[in-house]
């Protein structure tokens, strides 16, 4: 058992080691050595350390009970009382770790990769504020501090995405991404204001105990649940507020693995887990639909993304459409689950990417070729001998993704697909959302390899360009060999070893805990019914995945079946895809343009109409008022009986000065006179 | 005819006389001579007084006084006298105005 208080220490310095990072990289960086990159370093390092050793500290208590909560008070005022504080359980554990592995793999990552940067310290300044919101999310022990981490991360993430923001379309990436944030904002926030307005507290345990004291229920804890998960629906990316991740690739890639793949749009998954227990039967429904609906629907805009980003973009989406399915069917460990592996995984994937497009770069800028895409998958191919690790890394990857045995992804897939199935077999009209979950797992193995055979298979298309490629040096190769290694199924496992179920200490210590809402299955029976599907889950999604990797290898590797005839038989489809279902356009006209437009109306009303005649007419009449004040003051009061005063004095001064005639016998005579009046008035 | 009244009408008409001498004349030494009948006016009411009215020997003393503040009196009178003559080459006081603004 660890002692309380090196919990509650480690976690301050978890939490606050990348402030002070940030800190200092923002205001002295430009003058530190090395742009100050080696505090950032010797920081997430730290962080990294103290949070495996919480990790280690959780196996070897082997806990699953095992909750720590610290707090004080932010705001007293008597009844109306606001505690901020730190909640450490299991999964903020794992979590926590995730977060500062991730991050450090970024940090190391970006060493290499952000090299010659014009603002290389505010890039590191930039990942220690992520990094510290984060974790401010993820230990945060109630919803009033999670709000405020929650904002900060959507801060970070705004500042990175826009890090090269003399490039419009990064300019303009950054703003859509914050401001579409926003929106599920207001729903978290509505939810959060719900929460504590029923409840009185903001405390996550208080609040489950007043869910299922029922002092909020029905269709207003409804509300409140779909109002928190809103911001699930932002932060995460969930359709119809997806599309600002793919235009977050704009940022630098390491970011992109660090945030927009593995850690930030996690977040709205970890908030889902989090707050499982509120969530109503009618919000959970809702929350799988999203969840389902968005995995199925990103993949499919992934198959024709040409942009090997961008192919990730979506393939993150569509996996955090996945854990947000899971959710919704209850299985919510499956989901936080998947939030792991998928974390490894896809932050590998992201890194073997900025690998790929750092080689390019760099042999496009050998041939003083600044037109061609370095992120184009149309002009790679081959890459494979050249470079060895990235393309072994990434391979690994992607079988993790697709669902291949003995790999991580595999088991957590899995998890999510027997959750999904067993709701489907409880509720079979709601079949489609195994649809959803199959499909897109299908869908996920045939691009994903398509990414795999255009890069690093075939003939190069490119053939000058080629003749540049290198493997990337160690500090990136080495984070990408650390991932990969973590996308193998031995890692979730342990301490068992059988690669087909995930049995291990992730299932041993992360137990759901009951729903705090009436109506909802208990853990147990979910647990039951998951284990029950687990079979037929496994078999499905193995031959589902079998037929999108043999369809992609048939279609890019042995070129039996060529993309461009499918592609024109689907013309209509091609080109929905391809245009990811025109869905910035469709916005742009049906809530942009309108909205601008009503912008101008209520402009054009504030400043033509009421500024003009209103507020005007208002100075008008005070101009009119003060003229007439400033006359009667001027004219009246200084000019009669101000200046009167003096005018007087003046005057007065003026005739008295004769008497002073400077003549000795006058005043002499003066004060004869003087003399004699005064003796007439003393005789009579 | 020898009574108060008598003494004190010729002094207070020599007073009168050194009065108008002071206020009329043009002349510093003029000037001066009026406030010598004006001292000897009222050397002359302190006799007076101390022959009729009691005031004995301390009239008399009065009167050395005065004789002796007179003589003191003329010296430094005539003497700023003779410097405003120096000064201005003239002893008419209306001309030495010069401290008036």
């Amino acid at each position: 058992m660890m002692a309380g208080n090196f919990i509650t220490n480690a976690c301050l310095l978890i939490l606050f080691l990348p402030l002070c990072a940030f800190l200092i990289n923002i205001f002295f960086g430009k003058r530190l050595p090395r742009q100050g990159d080696w505090i950032s370093i010797i920081a997430i390092v730290t962080t990294l350390i103290l949070s495996l050793s919480l990790f280690i500290g959780m196996l070897s208590s082997w806990n699953y009970k095992f909750s720590h909560e610290i707090y004080f008070s932010w705001i007293d005022l008597g009844a109306f009382k606001i505690d901020l504080g730190f909640w450490v359980d299991n999964i903020t554990i794992v979590m926590l770790l995730v977060v500062s592995l991730i991050s450090t793999m970024t940090h190391i990552f970006s060493l290499e990769y952000m090299k010659g940067d014009i603002r290389y310290n505010r890039y590191y300044a930039y990942l220690g504020l992520f990094t510290f919101s984060m974790n401010g999310i993820v230990l945060a022990n109630n919803l009033m501090s999670l709000y405020i981490f929650w904002e900060l991360v959507g801060v970070s993430s705004y500042l990175l995405i826009g890090h090269w923001f003399e490039k419009h379309s990064a300019a303009d990436a950054s703003k859509k991404a914050f401001l579409t944030n926003r929106v599920g904002d207001i729903g978290f926030f509505i939810g959060i204001m719900l929460m504590f307005t029923a409840i009185g507290s903001f405390n996550f345990q208080e609040i489950f105990t007043g869910v299922s004291n029922g002092m909020i229920s029905g269709s207003l804890l409804t509300f409140a649940g779909l109002g928190l998960f809103m911001g699930a629906v932002g932060k995460s990316s969930q359709f119809p507020l997806h599309i600002w991740l793919p235009d977050a690739m704009e940022g630098p890639t390491p970011v992109s693995a660090l945030m927009h793949a593995a850690t930030m749009v996690a977040a709205g998954v970890y908030l889902t887990v989090r707050l499982f227990p509120v969530f109503t039967p009618d919000a959970l429904l809702v929350i799988a639909y999203i969840g389902g609906f968005t995995a199925i629907f990103a993949a499919t805009i992934a198959i024709t993304q040409n942009d090997i980003k961008k192919v990730l973009a979506y393939s993150t989406v569509s996996q955090l459409g996945y854990m947000i399915l899971a959710v919704g069917v209850g299985n919510y460990t499956a989901a936080f689950f998947h939030l792991l592996t998928h974390a490894m995984f896809k932050a590998c994937l992201f890194y073997g990417s900025g690998s790929v497009i750092h080689a390019m770069h760099h042999s496009l800028h050998e041939l003083h070729d600044h037109d061609t895409d370095p992120q184009d998958m149309r002009n790679m191919g081959g890459f494979k001998g050249k470079m060895p690790i990235t393309s072994l890394t990434m391979t690994i990857a992607t079988l993790a993704i697709a669902g291949v045995p003995f790999f991580s992804g595999f088991l957590s897939k899995d998890a999510i697909l027997a959750g999904t199935l067993y709701f489907v077999d409880h509720h079979p009209e709601h079949w489609v959302l195994a649809f959803f979950g199959f499909g897109a797992a299908a869908i996920t193995a045939f691009y994903m390899f398509r990414l795999i055979f255009l890069t690093f298979y075939g003939t190069p298309k490119m053939p000058k360009v080629f003749e540049g490629i290198h493997e990337s040096p160690k500090v990136m190769t080495y984070p990408l060999i650390v991932l990969a290694a973590l996308s193998f199924f031995i890692f979730y496992t342990l301490p068992y070893f059988n690669p087909f179920a995930d049995y291990g200490w992730f299932t041993k210590l992360i137990k759901a805990i009951n729903s705090a809402v009436p109506g909802n299955p208990t853990a147990k029976e979910i647990y039951d019914g998951v284990h029950d599907a687990h079979y037929i889950a496994m078999a499905l999604s193995l031959l589902v995945a079998s037929f999108g990797i043999g369809l992609s290898f048939l279609m890019y590797f042995k070129n039996k079946l060529s993309p461009e005839n499918w592609a024109k038989r689907f013309g209509v489809l091609y080109k929905l895809s391809n245009n990811k279902y025109y869905f910035d356009e469709n916005y742009n006209r049906f809530l942009y343009q309108p909205f601008l437009r009503l912008c101008n109306a209520v402009a054009y009303i504030d400043w033509d109409l009421y500024d003009k005649y209103f507020i005007n007419g208002f100075g008008y009449i005070a101009k009119l008022l003060s003229k007439i004040t400033g006359r009667l003051d001027y004219e009246g009061l200084d000019q009669t009986l101000v200046d009167g005063f003096g005018r007087t004095a003046n005057s007065a001064g003026k005739n008295l000065k004769t008497v002073q005639t400077g003549r000795l016998q006058n005043y002499m005579l003066f004060a004869l006179i003087g003399v004699i009046i005064i003796l007439v008035f003393q005789i009579t | 005819m020898e009574s108060l009244s008598n003494y004190l009408i010729i002094s207070s008409t020599l007073f009168s006389l050194g009065l108008f001498g002071v206020v009329t004349r043009r002349n510093g030494v003029a000037v001066l001579m009026g406030v010598e009948l004006i001292l000897n006016a009222a050397n002359l009411n302190f006799l007076a007084f101390a022959r009729f009215g009691g005031m004995n020997m301390s009239g008399h003393v009065y009167a050395l006084f005065v004789i002796v503040l007179a003589a003191a009196e003329a010296a430094v009178a005539l003497a700023i006298i003779i410097n405003i003559f120096n000064n201005f080459n003239t002893i008419n006081i209306d001309d030495v105005s010069e401290m008036k603004l």
